[in-house]
């Protein structure tokens, strides 16, 4: 790869956040914690009865993988506007949005992968039916890139205000429900023995869109967050 | 021959002396709520040239930057880039920027933050990363963490990204802040490198700066 050229840009960029990511480890253990502290909570709340929590196990799943990726989104441009290497991103020759794809890549393989391989493991512990798993997996799969990327282009609209966290939540609040309501929709589908294609065709088509409008929304705000 | 001839000659003489125009500002303003931070300014950066902005704080020498790198959109007037008007795409690797943020990771070392900006703006012909850094005084502190640097050690280590990638334009913002005198010489020993290959530069300063090759010209900002 010649330095300089389009994907050389990209794997030196994608490379720097995971090396980043690594040197800063019990940052990536933290969402993971979170998700295992949360989904063990709830059969002490609820009682251990197995038909209620394999009732609920995949909702709960969701919802704890889904704020998770919240506690770390905040973050995704803070650091680079702070030390100045996002003026570096803007001026280099490379179109901005593909290099905020990489960011968002970089962000969802850290914050979001650590959740999914962990993910089986709740669905186990609270009874989830374990013909089901595969299908909660594809879902999160969809799911969680889904949300990296609507919730970046949010964390982008927000990166020029101080203490931008409340906002962040209230916006995404709206944009998280439907992501929600198909994904465990999937699960419940699955689990009745219904077909669940459907609403995994959703999550993937709003992946695509996503894939193709979010980076460009967010280097555009990024552009105005840093025009001040 | 008429006039007009010889007129048009003598244009198309001084233009093949004159070394290419860069960098253009044309009657460039920035307007802060209606208050005029600074301009308008007329100046023309010439391959091989170094410009000194000067300007007490508060002067707009910071904002004038950043409306060259095309990060604040100008209030007034147009900068042209290589004869053709500023955008983000016709500048596409043609400007490196050092400002007061240094754009380095503190957990990476400076040869990894170097790899990132090589990826991302090239790398200049028969330049690497070992040589860059001990071309800045970091010779021994390669795969130190940046963190661990002093102030001025992490400037340097921002400069040696400029011997680095093959921008023709460097804009530099108070690239003398934090070094020592032997750091600005080698901030004057780069300078004179770059221009003596062909680049230009735009540098701001609040300090008497000497440049060994000649008095730079200046462009002045008031308050």
């Amino acid at each position: 790869m010649r330095p300089g050229s389009t994907p050389a840009a990209c794997a030196a960029l994608l490379r720097r956040d995971l090396t980043l990511a690594w040197r800063r480890r019990g940052d990536i253990a933290l969402p993971v914690l979170y998700a295992v502290i949360v989904a063990t909570l709830f059969p002490f709340a609820l009682g251990p009865d197995p038909a209620l929590l394999s009732r609920i196990a995949g909702g709960v799943v969701f919802v704890t993988v889904l704020l998770a990726i919240l506690l770390s989104l905040d973050q995704l441009f803070r650091a680079d506007i702070e030390d100045g290497s996002m003026e570096q991103l803007m001026l280099a020759p490379q179109p901005l949005a593909l290099l905020v794809a990489m960011k968002i890549l970089a962000h969802w393989v850290t914050a979001a992968l650590p959740l999914i391989v962990v993910a089986p493991l709740l669905a186990g512990m609270l009874k989830l039916p374990p013909e089901v798993i595969p299908v909660l997996v594809a879902a999160l799969l969809l799911a969680t890139p889904l949300l990296s990327l609507m919730g970046a282009v949010l964390v982008a609209l927000t990166a020029g205000t101080r203490r931008s966290g409340m906002l962040l939540a209230l916006m995404l609040l709206p944009l998280c429900v439907p992501v929600v309501i198909f994904a465990a929709g999937a699960v419940a589908a699955a689990q009745e023995g219904l077909p669940w294609i459907a609403p995994i065709a959703w999550l993937g088509a709003g992946l695509a869109l996503a894939l193709v409008l979010a980076p460009l929304a967010c280097a555009a705000a990024l552009r105005i967050a840093m025009d001040t | 021959m008429d006039i007009r001839t010889a007129a048009r000659n003598n244009r198309r003489m001084t233009a093949a002396i004159e070394p290419p125009i860069l960098l253009e500002a044309r009657a460039l303003g920035f307007l802060r709520q209606d208050e005029p931070v600074f301009g308008p300014l007329d100046f023309a950066l010439r391959a091989g040239e170094i410009a000194l902005v000067e300007g007490d704080n508060g002067s707009g020498k910071t904002t004038l930057m950043r409306v060259l790198t095309g990060m604040l959109r100008p209030g007034e007037g147009e900068v042209r880039l290589d004869g053709a008007t500023f955008s983000l795409d016709t500048m596409a690797g043609m400007v490196v920027f050092l400002g007061h943020h240094l754009g380095l990771k503190f957990d990476l070392s400076p040869r990894e933050n170097l790899a990132v900006s090589a990826g991302l703006y090239g790398l200049r012909e028969g330049a690497d990363a070992g040589s860059a850094l001990a071309e800045v005084g970091l010779a021994g502190f390669e795969d130190e963490p940046v963190r661990r640097l002093s102030a001025g050690q992490k400037k340097r280590a921002a400069l040696a990204r400029l011997l680095l990638v093959p921008a023709r334009i460097w804009l530099l913002d108070e690239p003398y802040a934090n070094l020592d005198r032997e750091g600005i010489a080698l901030v004057n020993r780069l300078l004179e490198r770059h221009t003596a290959r062909g680049g230009a530069a735009l540098v701001t300063s609040h300090g008497a700066v000497s440049f060994a090759g000649g008095e730079p010209r200046r462009i002045r900002l008031h308050a």
